[in-house]
């Protein structure tokens, strides 16, 4: 019993500093300021790496997997309303929730499966432009609505599993490449979809909750009616992680290795592959749609303008820098990838360069990230009981 | 449509086709010596196209007017600062990567270009809005009808022309050609054979990327307008171009140029909207992906296990 009680204190630890590190990032203003704490937490991360901290930090979330979720998810909600007056730091914080969703679905299709996915800001925008016209043309209720965009986005998406399975390789990376690129110039020159001006988008409504009014705290305290949406968001990324985490740690996580590592080793053990690809693909693309409906509701403005393919680049950024394939990763890459040009206002014209930069480096010096995706270890429950 | 206007539709794509096809034949020759895509490739074209603007109005500056002068210092200029900017990218980039799954390589060019395209958007002067291509080339034209043919188009066109051909015979003709496909049949025995391998990545590297600069400079004189995004469009057309035809087979490079202007031709024919000619190309793209996955022209491989 005293190994699971150090692992709830290693949880709670570990949780508080995450809690703090974000606090601290969103909070701060000054421009040396922010640039001593973005600094200050990729040295975290890597020192926590190096004395092998995030080792006991993971293994003590993987044996309390639901108690872990819901500190971390409590953990946001306390820094939420501890900014509940700062419009700015809440949208961040949403607008990092939701990201991080996006990259949860990259990390199955590009982590798990190898599929790389080089739309993934193709998929975000279905599910923001499913979402305007769902919920101006019809009287669904949001909740569906989101859930719809995810199937949209997923159904559009299966266009390209015919040739995704044909290919291998580059050839497979050039048909999201291609579609991409389609799917933004598509949606300049459709009138019906708003053309380049975009569209307008109702804010999110819940049973006759409106999230684009104040919030309403205990104690007479009015909060940004962004705090709504940090709700909406965090939930939706924690189910997300929770959902991915399973899925990487069960069986179907290990089909999909097979799929990755060796497509002729796993042919020939009978995994069949197009199944498996299909699979993350389609799963994928649904995580990114529902994030994208969610984002619109939220943003009240879509345009194709924020569905380049210089987006879907910082998706794939973010994946390569939290480290391929370690769902955990995702969330301080989107944190320090999405945070710091908003932040740092020197920066802000300069941060695609910044970012291609920043993964070229990565990608010769440490191609693992900043938090390396663990090997699967078998028995390790029963070892450590 | 009255037989002018089709001629002069045959002439653009034409035209069109043959910058496509010398961007591809940079895909296919790094393919087929390294098995990368360097997805670099297209800004680089922009980047070349860029130098010659540069060098042009440099030397305009202090004095020099004679066109044909500036046309061969801003075109040298270009084939040269290019070609070693892609034997810099294969030693410090490409290189580097070649044990690590062949999706990085993917990925650091494709960061390259990015940076390029934000290079050149920032720090050229006023970089980030269209820049006017100066006139070089005589400019004379002959016409019938509705169908006009410049003398610079058609000097443009078989200055490419020869171009593939030089390339063409450099890689089946020469000592150098002979590494090249040595490396790109097998690098092991290559090198076993006393071939240096670095160097000859290194040029085969250089000689595709001087053949973009030209395509970036062919597109300046043609269109007299180039722009910081017209990289990505070319690169990733280039790459649909390369891998249509078949990737490591410079004759499915060609092919796959010209068939990509063709279905752009085709909808630009069909569509009111000028856009949707894109739509369309794209997405014939991805059907003949769909139809032959690994080209028109296939490489012909068995997979070892």
């Amino acid at each position: 019993m005293g190994m699971g009680r150090s692992s709830i204190v290693t949880l709670l630890l570990g949780i508080a500093a995450c809690g703090l590190g974000v606090w601290l990032f969103l909070e701060v203003e000054a421009q040396w300021a922010v640039v001593a704490v973005a600094g200050a937490v990729a040295l975290a991360l890597f020192l926590a790496d190096r004395l092998g901290l995030r080792a006991r930090f993971e293994a003590a979330a993987s044996t309390r997997r639901s108690l872990a979720s819901a500190l971390g998810v409590l953990a946001v909600l306390i820094v939420a309303l501890v900014l509940h007056e700062s419009h700015f730091a809440l949208l961040m914080l949403a607008t990092v929730a939701l990201y991080a969703t996006v990259c949860l679905g990259l990390t199955v299709q590009f982590g798990f499966a190898g599929i790389a996915n080089f739309a993934g800001a193709a998929f975000f925008g279905i599910g923001c432009y499913a979402t305007a016209v769902l919920a101006t043309q019809t009287a669904l209720p949001h909740l569906l609505v989101i859930f719809l965009a995810g199937i949209a986005s997923a159904l559009i998406g299966s266009v390209l599993i015919l040739p995704m399975l044909r290919t291998r390789g580059h050839y497979a990376a050039l048909i999201t490449i291609a579609f991409g690129i389609l799917f933004k110039t598509f949606l300049e020159v459709n009138d019906a979809l708003g053309g380049p001006q975009g569209l307008k988008v109702p804010g999110l409504k819940i049973l006759g909750w409106s999230f684009n009014d104040p919030l309403h705290l205990p104690w007479g305290i009015e909060a940004s009616f962004y705090l709504n949406y940090v709700l909406v968001a965090v939930l939706l990324a924690a189910a997300a992680f929770m959902v991915v985490k399973r899925v990487e740690s069960s069986w179907i996580g290990l089909n999909f290795d097979a799929v990755r590592l060796d497509e002729t080793a796993a042919a020939v053990s009978g995994i069949d592959i197009a199944r498996w690809k299909i699979t993350a693909f389609v799963f994928g693309n649904f995580l990114a749609g529902m994030a994208g409906a969610v984002y619109a509701m939220m943003s009240g403005f879509i345009a194709p303008n924020s569905f380049t393919f210089g987006d879907s680049l910082i998706l794939v950024s973010i994946v390569i820098l939290g480290g391929l394939g370690n769902p955990l990763g995702v969330l301080p890459a989107a944190l320090l990838l999405l945070v710091l040009p908003e932040k740092l206002q020197a920066i802000q014209e300069y941060r695609f360069l910044l970012y291609a930069l920043l993964v070229i480096l990565i990608l010769l010096f440490r191609p693992q990230g900043l938090m390396p995706r663990r090997l699967r270890s078998y028995f390790s429950r029963g070892a450590r009981a | 449509m009255d037989a002018g206007l089709a001629g002069q539709y045959l002439l653009n794509g034409l035209m069109l086709g043959l910058i496509y096809a010398m961007v591809a034949v940079g895909f296919t020759l790094f393919f087929g010596v390294l098995d990368v895509i360097k997805f670099s490739h297209g800004d680089v074209v922009m980047v070349g196209a860029f130098v010659a603007l540069a060098v042009a109005g440099g030397l305009n500056a202090i004095g020099t007017t004679l066109p044909l002068l500036l046309l061969l210092a801003a075109t040298l200029a270009a084939l040269g600062s290019m070609a070693l900017l892609g034997a810099l990218i294969a030693k410090f980039l490409v290189l580097p990567l070649r044990k690590a799954p062949p999706l990085n390589t993917l990925l650091i060019t494709l960061m390259l270009g990015l940076a390029l395209r934000e290079a050149v958007r920032l720090f050229y002067p006023n970089g980030s809005n269209p820049k006017p291509f100066p006139h070089l080339l005589p400019t004379g034209s002959w016409s019938s009808g509705s169908f006009s043919l410049r003398a610079d188009s058609a000097t443009l066109f078989v200055a490419g022309i020869l171009a593939i051909v030089a390339v063409h015979a450099v890689v089946n003709r020469t000592r150098l050609g002979l590494a090249i496909r040595a490396v790109a049949q097998d690098p092991e025995t290559a090198r076993v054979m006393g071939v240096d391998f670095e160097r000859t990545v290194m040029i085969t590297f250089g000689i595709g990327s001087a053949l973009a600069a030209l395509a970036g400079v062919t597109n300046g004189l043609y269109y007299n307008e180039i722009n910081f995004g017209m990289g990505l469009w070319l690169g990733v057309i280039g790459f649909s171009a390369a891998v249509v035809g078949g990737l490591g087979n410079l004759y499915g490079a060609i092919l796959g140029g010209f068939l990509f202007a063709a279905l752009q031709t085709i909808g630009a024919i069909w569509f009111s909207v000028p856009a949707y000619k894109d739509v369309f190309a794209f997405a014939a793209i991805i059907l003949l992906m769909a139809w032959k996955p690994t080209g028109l022209i296939a490489e012909k491989t068995a997979e070892r296990v």
